[in-house]
């Protein structure tokens, strides 16, 4: 099953790769993993969507609370939670491509961020499954490239992860 | 990083450090990052320097130091190789769960990552062997780093840490005071076990009919062997321990049944096999213990005690888990039986043990006796009676390390000192070096092979040195035993690269390090070289058994195999 899991860590060179070694050390699966500092500049909030049986999962979250450097976990996916992820896609946009892709743009609440006269870059967030969905509705001869910031999630409701 | 305090460089700190933290001796090897730190040990005495003759040895030495006192084992090596060299101790000690701190020196920051004579990304390199590693980077942090270093290797479930320290951070200065306390946000083991489960696990307890103890490393290393002895006498089960486990309960208590596993006695497996009620304590379900994991203790409910969390339901699935110290746990278990004055089933009791009884009398160590070769299980039983019992074992990887484990009775923790995990050739003698420094009016005796030895053998010197009268017992077949024996039997006996030509005379060898060689080829000779060995109180003396090429080591339960289906001799 699909998990997305958030951690708390010290926000210290190497805790980065002690997460990314433990994932490959086990033959874990990573899905996606962002990271970055939090309000708390000593403090890092990790995201990493992994999956496997219930049984992996619960080794992951025991795996990962073992490491000195995390201080607080939470498996999102037990509980409400709001995802999102960031695409970025480049686009040949010449001639009648450019009312389409203005319009699909539109459509999906992206926003153009960029424009040359042969091209748009184009904004989107959402679900990766939305994100997915719009690339598959750009014509694929039209993409130049893409690029997506892994997921991120937050737990509804009253529920924080914090120390 | 306050007015308070002395102004020392970064060396003076690690080694005054070392002082106040109450570090005896310190196994290393100096090399160009680290003589800052050596010329500070040079200058003051309290913290012992022990000069090992390569890195490896350094670590196994710490190891063996922290297996058999409990206290933490110190090392200290210089970057690059110096480091590189300490990892298969490093990783020893991590697979064993053993507290260790190694000191790595490094290059200058300002080289590192410039590709600088003898760099290594030392916390690159052992971050997958340690419980953590630190590098440091500011003198100012030294002396913290260092307390973070001590606590994290000691307490929770024990393991490696490696403090990565570069040249100019030794040779700066700061102000030091020695950190009496320190708390981290990101590390508060557990100790204290839930009681509600402790109460659930009681109560299966005293129900069961068919009930089981099995213990592991987690006892030695928390000295939690006189509670368990005490819960195990309270309700009179049966009890095995693993490889790691061994001493946690007296081998020669009649409860005792011996040690389970690949190599384990038929009793205990078949125990393990049939059991109702399983209590593990601070043992892993290794996969050298379980066999087939579908086919392990099918029929039982499964209590777990065990200070790691992820321990819990990794390799099999339990039915009451309790994290906590496993000394705090068996007490809490002791107090409420006591209190609430419980009772087994007795009769249920009465017929298991007859049961086993009937497992036992198979005698599944037996052994062909022999006039005219050397039996390696006839030395090892003749050690055992030799050294009453009373030695501090350490042993190599293979054969002779399972029959070590099966002949030599253990009645106290912390003295029987091998490599479980990691199954590292080469730890038996620098192991054995740290043992004798923790212990010098002990007899220290370590069991290894022909193959084994030589992994380390340049450590001989270091005894030479140091004057350790360490007991080699060296079970010589001119095989790599182990391998010879699963060739033998999934390999349709071809023999590759598992015999040991051009062996060297290990007496003359061992009379050129300054020690006492023994040769012994006849089976009478066994007592009597043994007697005489112990008798030379102050000398390293390594005797040389020529034993039965084709000895295999029963029972055994072939890989993938249950518990059940073990092969007997």
């Amino acid at each position: 099953m699909r998990r997305i899991i958030s951690l708390l860590l010290e926000n210290e060179a190497g805790a980065l790769s002690r997460v990314a070694g433990l994932f490959s050390a086990r033959g874990y699966n990573i899905e996606s993993l962002t990271v970055a500092p939090t309000e708390d500049p000593s403090l890092s909030r990790m995201t990493i969507v992994t999956h496997g049986s219930d049984e992996i999962i619960e080794q992951i979250t025991k795996q990962l609370n073992k490491l000195i450097d995390v201080v607080k976990l939470q498996d999102l996916t037990e509980g409400a939670h709001i995802e999102r992820e960031m695409l970025l896609i480049k686009v040949r946009a010449v001639d009648a491509d450019r009312e389409e892709l203005m319009r699909l743009t539109d459509i999906f609440r992206g926003s153009i961020i960029d424009v040359t006269g042969q091209t748009f870059t184009i904004e989107l967030t959402g679900t990766g499954e939305k994100l997915d969905a719009f690339i598959q509705a750009v014509d694929n001869e039209l993409i130049l490239e893409t690029v997506r910031s892994g997921v991120t999630g937050i737990a509804r409701g009253e529920k924080c992860l914090r120390v | 990083m306050g007015s308070k305090g002395v102004e020392l460089t970064g060396a003076e700190i690690v080694v005054r450090f070392l002082r106040d933290e109450g570090v005896k001796y310190v196994f290393g090897y100096p090399g160009g990052a680290v003589l800052h730190i050596y010329d500070a040990l040079y200058k003051q005495e309290e913290v012992q320097h022990i000069l090992v003759r390569h890195e490896q040895g350094a670590t196994h030495a710490a190891d063996g130091y922290a297996r058999a006192t409990g206290k933490p084992g110190v090392a200290l090596v210089t970057s690059g190789p110096g480091a590189t060299n300490a990892v298969t101790g490093i990783a020893t000690a991590y697979m064993d769960s053993i507290p260790l701190v190694v000191l790595t020196g490094q290059v200058p920051t300002h080289l590192i990552g410039n590709d600088a004579f003898q760099e290594v990304d030392s916390v690159g390199v052992t971050r997958p062997c340690v419980k953590h590693n630190f590098l440091v980077k500011d003198v100012r942090d030294l002396a913290l780093i260092l307390k973070k270093a001590f606590y994290i290797a000691t307490t929770g479930r024990p393991g490696p840490v490696v403090v990565d320290i570069p040249k100019d951070v030794t040779a700066a200065k700061a102000k030091y005071v020695y950190p009496k306390e320190i708390q981290l946000r990101s590390y508060k083991p557990v100790t204290k076990g839930h009681i509600g489960q402790i109460k659930r696990a009681v109560k299966l307890l005293v129900q069961a009919e068919r009930p089981m103890i099995y213990t592991g490393g987690g006892v030695i290393l928390d000295g939690a062997a006189k509670p368990l002895t005490e819960l195990t006498r309270l309700l009179g089960f049966p009890i095995t321990n693993t490889l790691m486990g061994l001493g946690g309960y007296p081998g020669t208590d009649k409860q005792f049944l011996g040690m389970l596993g690949m190599h384990g006695t038929y009793e205990a497996n078949m125990a393990m096999h049939h059991c109702d009620v399983l209590l593990a304590v601070g043992a892993r379900f290794d996969d050298r213990v379980t066999g087939n994991v579908e086919k392990f203790c099918s029929k039982a409910k499964i209590i777990h005690v065990d200070i790691d969390p992820s321990s819990i339901s990794k390799n099999v699935r339990v039915d009451v888990p309790i994290v906590g110290r496993v000394s705090d746990v068996l007490g809490e278990m002791i107090r409420i039986i006591k209190e609430k004055k419980l009772k087994p089933r007795r009769e249920a009791l009465a017929a298991w043990w007859r049961q086993i009884e009937e497992w036992r009398a198979t005698e599944c160590l037996k052994y062909q006796y022999s006039d005219e070769v050397i039996k390696p299980q006839y030395v090892l039983e003749q050690l055992y009676k030799v050294t009453r019992g009373n030695a501090f074992v350490t042993s190599d990887v293979g054969q002779h390390q399972m029959w070590a484990a099966q002949f030599y009775k253990f009645d106290k923790p912390n003295r029987w000192i091998n490599s479980g995990g990691l199954g590292t050739m080469g730890f038996g003698l620098p192991a054995a070096m740290g043992v004798q420094f923790g212990h010098p009016r002990s007899t220290v005796v370590c069991v290894t092979g022909e193959g084994s030895i030589q992994m380390c053998i340049q450590e001989l010197s270091t005894c030479l040195q140091y004057g350790l009268p360490i007991k080699i017992v060296n079970l010589n077949n001119r095989y790599l035993g182990m391998v010879r024996q699963w060739q033998e039997f999934f390999y349709q006996g071809r023999y590759a690269m598992s015999y040991m030509e051009a062996l060297p005379d290990f007496v003359r060898l061992a009379e050129s390090y300054g020690h006492v060689g023994m040769r012994i080829e006849k089976p009478a000779d066994v007592v009597p070289a043994l007697e005489e060995a112990m008798k030379l109180k102050k000398r390293l003396v390594f005797m040389d058994f020529i034993t039965d090429q084709t000895e295999n080591v029963y029972p055994m339960i072939p890989a993938g195999a249950g518990l059940n289906e073990m092969i007997l001799v």
